[in-house]
This record gives structure tokens, C-alpha cells and sequence, in this order.
């Protein structure tokens, strides 16, 4: 357990094994936004009092907090956007659109998140290029085998997830990014499931583009990152026109557009939540994220050591390295589980988890998850551990 | 009833659920629906004839909740007249939504009384209807 105490949510005795649809925001987070609304509330970019000063100072100090966080080279490779799915839309309409061509192909996987398959599907309907879902290994894992085979001259683009949100598994991105650099191939990353989480290092991948949202390491909803190498993020399209993003416009319809990274943000941003991001940045900094990692691959063994005891259950990937266990008890369908454990005050996810082409991989299209952070505890699992072996009562809370 | 009771029957119809299996047959309407948590899944198969809904069936993947009410759904509606059904449905949708609702025209339907203390479950339990309203045109 690391730092549970600045987690006011924990003192209610909930059980928060969610995290990989969105993790819980410690104080710190908290009071950096609340200062904003109470101490110094203005417009980013705009005035020439002080508190509007500051505010630039805060915005664009996180600017440089992510770019020192993920190892970028510029700041104006830094991007804040809505999330994760702004930040996959605007790399594939905003850039791709005038990048692929028609016999083109990119390179994904069936266990993908919907926000780096479905913009990829809808252009590809417009431009014509191939999507080809790599094979993955027996244990759903990805394979640099299957890559390698795959890629060929018309190989463009391959986007995939740092860690997988349906499967937990963690890419050899290393070697991803150095086999797409020797094949000119462009390297999008989905780093949403990994950031906060291990670390993510956009230089030494090798990655051309790379998305996240900020609610999954700590920080608020409605703010994430886009990140581009400079010289394809300044031919990115802006997919949004308007103010805080051109330097003029006249009624002949001239326009000019400023500069990177503010070109790419149109509009008044979510200040507060840049603002929170920059806590939640300070706040993982000052733990570590290789501490980090290695408290939740650790418990994550001891989860996987007791859950095995019980009677009943099937796993479905033992043997992935991230904080993510994916399991049905025998003739109960997830759902059901997972209300009964909220009985626990035990909060896990049932479904499909946003990945609704793995049902064509493993066999069944539904799974309980628990997905670990470095708040969670070994107590915490004991008590989801007991909670599963009284599984006959299940269904006693129907009605 | 007591909850006993419901209770037993709800496990009745998930562990051996009425009608389920959908027919193969053009004659039959199919709709499908899921809920927006992307768990539930079930199509509902409906063969309707001269304003009656003639046969029923269902199939899908989904929770203890929803299977168990494909299943009473399936047997409550089979053989009502298109206006029967709607005024089940609408009952039934009522009652799940704590709106005042005539408990005489749901029968076995009744056992589903006390899901609106369980707001999780609610969707569960109105997903078949989704599916059914579809089929006899009742979904404007």
C-alpha cells in the first residue's frame, strides 16, 4: 500500500478495483483544481492582470511537467486534449486523412480499445486503406512474429496499445518502435491503460504519436494528451477552428493559424483539468513509477496465489505482467458477480470491456475484472478472495 | 409473494429458462438489443399473426436478471393480442420505473416488483421489453 491516506474516498471502506476504467484522485489533485476556481479563475492566453498571468504560468508549466513525464523533446509536442479519443481522432482525421492513400495498410489488433479501432475503421471506408489485425499469441498476447510477417511495402502506420484495457498484456514497444523505425513505418501508441503505470518514454520507443487521458493516472476527467514528433504534428490538420488558435482572419477570408502546440487548441481549453493533470504528473513523480510498477506486479502475484485457491474459477490471462485479472466463477455470468461483490463494497467491471472484437479471440465474450493500483491493499484482496469463495450466494440478492 | 418465493422463481427461469432458442424461421420478426453497459445481449423472436403475437422466443447472453425475464416475458405475451401486450409492457415498464402500474395485467411479470431497489438492475430487467416493443412497432 503506498500513499492510501491521501484518498479521502478509502475512509468509507470501498473496495476500488477499477482502475483501468478510471482511477481514484488523491487531495493534492483535488485542492490544485479547487485552488484554480477559488484563487485564481481566468482565461489561459488572454489577459494582462495577474491572476490571468498566472494562470499561463500553471497551463503551460504542465505543458512541460508532461513532456518531461513522457520524454518528449518540445513542448510543442504536447497537446491537451478532451482524452484519449480526442487525441486518436484528430492523429487519424486530422493527419492520416492526408497521409494514407489507398493501398496503404496499418497494422492493429483485435484486442484494441474502440477509440484506436473505430476512427480507424471510418477512414478507412473514405480512403480505401487496409486495416490488418495482427494475430495474437495463444495467451492473447502480442506477437513481434506476427509483426514482423505482416509488415510490407505498403506497411504505413501501426497503432496499438502500450497495455491492452481488455487483457492487461504489456507490448514490447521497445522493440515495436525500432522494427518501425527500420521500416519507415509511423508508430501511434495508445499509452492510456500504461501511463501512470509504468514508464512511458516516447524517445526511446520511438513513437511518432501517442494519446491519454489524465482520469486514468490520477487526474480529472475531460483532459488528456496528444503527442506528435514536431514534424507530423505540424502538418496534423486542426480538426477544430476558432479562437486562442489563429493569429488573424479578415472578411476576404484570410486566415493564419499560430504555431504549434496552440494551433491544435482551439477554443478556451479545460484549464482546471490541465491544471489537475500537472498535480496528478507532480504526484506520480514523487512516488515513482518504477515503485509503482513493482508494488502492483507484486500484488498482483499474491491476488493471482489466493484466487487460484478458489474453487470455481477461471482465469484468463495468468500470465500477463500488468495489475489487470481477468476471470468468470463457473456458471455465473459476470454480471451477477459483479453485483454481488458490491454487496462487498468491492467495485470490479463485467462485460466486454470496450474491446468487442477479442469475443472473436477468446471464448468468452464476457469476464469479471480487477484491475489493481498502488492504493490497493493485500487486505482489500482477502477480502474479494473471501467474498468468492461464499460464490453460492450469488444469486441471493436477486430480489 | 414472499422474496423467497421470487426469488426461487427468478432461479427457475434463468437455470431453465421458457422459449429460449430463437427459431430459424422468416416467418419470425428479430430484433436485438444490449444495454449500454455492453454486458446484456438478447434477441427476442416474434412470429405475429392477425394482431396476436402468435409465438415468442429468445436467446442471448446475459445476466440472471434479464434471461429470467426473457423468460416470463416470453411466457406472459404469447398469445395476447398486440393491445394485451402493449398494455403488459407498459405496465411492466411502469412498475420497473416506480411510476404507478396495474399489477392485475403482469402475472408471473409481478415477481420483478422489487428490482427498482437495485438500480444496477433495472436495465437488466427492461432489456427483452426493448426488444419486443420493437418488433410489435410499440417503441415511439
Amino acid at each position: 500500500m503506498l500513499n492510501r491516506e491521501d484518498f479521502e474516498i478509502f475512509k468509507t471502506g470501498l473496495i476500488y478495483f477499477d482502475n483501468a476504467a478510471t482511477t481514484q484522485k488523491p487531495k493534492q489533485v483535488v485542492n490544485e483544481i479547487v485552488d484554480y476556481y477559488t484563487k485564481y479563475t481566468a482565461n489561459a492566453h488572454r489577459g494582462d492582470y495577474d491572476i490571468s498571468l498566472k494562470v499561463d504560468e500553471k497551463y503551460e508549466g504542465v505543458r512541460n511537467k508532461v513532456k518531461e513525464f513522457i520524454n518528449a523533446s518540445k513542448t510543442s509536442e504536447i497537446i491537451f486534449t478532451k482524452g484519449s479519443t480526442e487525441s486518436f481522432n484528430m492523429i487519424v482525421f486530422g493527419f492520416m486523412a492526408h497521409y494514407l492513400k489507398k493501398d496503404d495498410e496499418v497494422i492493429l489488433t483485435k484486442s484494441e480499445h474502440a477509440s484506436n479501432i473505430l476512427p480507424w475503421i471510418n477512414l478507412s471506408e473514405k480512403v480505401g486503406f487496409k486495416i490488418i489485425y495482427l494475430d495474437l499469441k495463444e495467451d492473447n498476447s502480442f506477437s513481434i512474429e506476427n509483426l514482423k510477417q505482416k509488415i510490407n511495402k505498403n506497411t504505413k502506420v501501426v497503432s496499438i496499445a502500450h497495455i491492452t484495457n481488455s487483457i492487461g498484456d504489456v507490448r514490447p514497444i521497445e522493440e515495436i518502435g525500432n522494427i518501425c523505425k527500420e521500416n519507415n513505418i509511423l508508430f501511434v501508441l495508445d499509452a492510456t491503460q500504461s501511463i501512470g503505470h509504468i514508464k512511458v518514454d516516447v524517445l526511446k520507443y520511438n513513437i511518432d504519436f501517442l494519446g491519454f487521458s489524465a482520469h486514468k493516472m490520477l487526474g480529472p476527467t475531460g483532459v488528456g494528451v496528444l503527442y506528435g514528433k514536431e514534424e507530423l504534428l505540424n502538418k496534423l490538420v486542426p480538426l477544430e477552428y476558432g479562437g486562442g488558435m489563429n493569429i488573424m482572419f479578415s472578411s476576404d477570408g484570410k486566415y493564419e493559424l499560430k504555431e504549434l502546440p496552440f494551433r491544435l487548441e482551439s477554443g478556451t481549453r479545460n484549464i482546471a483539468g490541465v491544471i489537475g493533470l500537472g498535480a496528478a504528473v507532480d504526484y506520480l513523480n514523487k512516488i515513482g513509477i518504477d515503485k509503482i510498477h513493482e508494488y502492483e506486479i507484486s500484488l498482483k502475484k499474491y491476488l493471482l496465489d489466493k484466487i487460484k485457491k478458489v474453487p470455481n474459477i477461471k482465469i484468463y490471462n495468468e500470465n500477463l505482467d500488468s495489475g489487470l485479472l481477468l476471470f468468470n466463477v463457473k456458471n455465473y455470468f459476470s454480471q451477477d458477480v459483479a453485483i454481488f461483490l458490491n454487496n462487498y463494497k468491492i467495485c470490479i467491471r463485467a462485460g466486454n470491456h470496450c474491446a468487442k472484437m477479442l469475443q472473436e479471440v477468446i471464448c468468452s465474450t464476457n469476464t469479471c475484472r480487477v484491475s489493481l493500483y498502488f492504493y490497493n491493499t493485500k487486505e482489500e484482496i482477502d477480502i474479494l478472495i473471501e467474498a468468492l469463495m461464499n460464490q453460492d450466494k450469488i444469486l441471493d440478492t436477486l430480489v | 409473494m414472499d422474496v423467497k418465493m421470487k426469488r426461487d422463481i427468478i432461479l427457475d427461469n434463468y437455470q431453465n429458462p421458457a422459449n429460449k432458442g430463437l427459431p430459424n424461421d422468416s416467418t419470425y420478426i428479430e430484433v436485438n438489443s444490449r444495454n449500454e453497459s455492453c454486458v446484456d445481449n438478447i434477441t427476442v423472436a416474434a412470429k405475429l399473426v392477425n394482431d396476436k403475437i402468435e409465438d415468442v422466443k429468445f436467446d442471448g447472453d446475459a445476466c440472471a436478471i434479464c434471461t429470467s425475464a426473457s423468460s416470463v416475458m416470453t411466457k406472459e405475451l404469447k398469445g395476447k393480442s398486440l393491445e394485451e401486450a402493449e398494455k403488459i409492457i407498459d405496465n411492466y415498464e411502469r412498475m420497473i420505473n416506480e411510476l404507478p402500474y396495474d399489477e392485475d395485467v403482469l402475472g408471473e411479470l409481478n415477481i420483478y416488483n422489487e428490482v427498482y431497489k437495485q438500480p444496477s438492475r433495472k436495465k437488466c430487467a427492461l432489456l427483452p421489453m426493448d426488444s419486443i416493443k420493437k418488433i410489435i412497432g410499440d417503441d415511439e
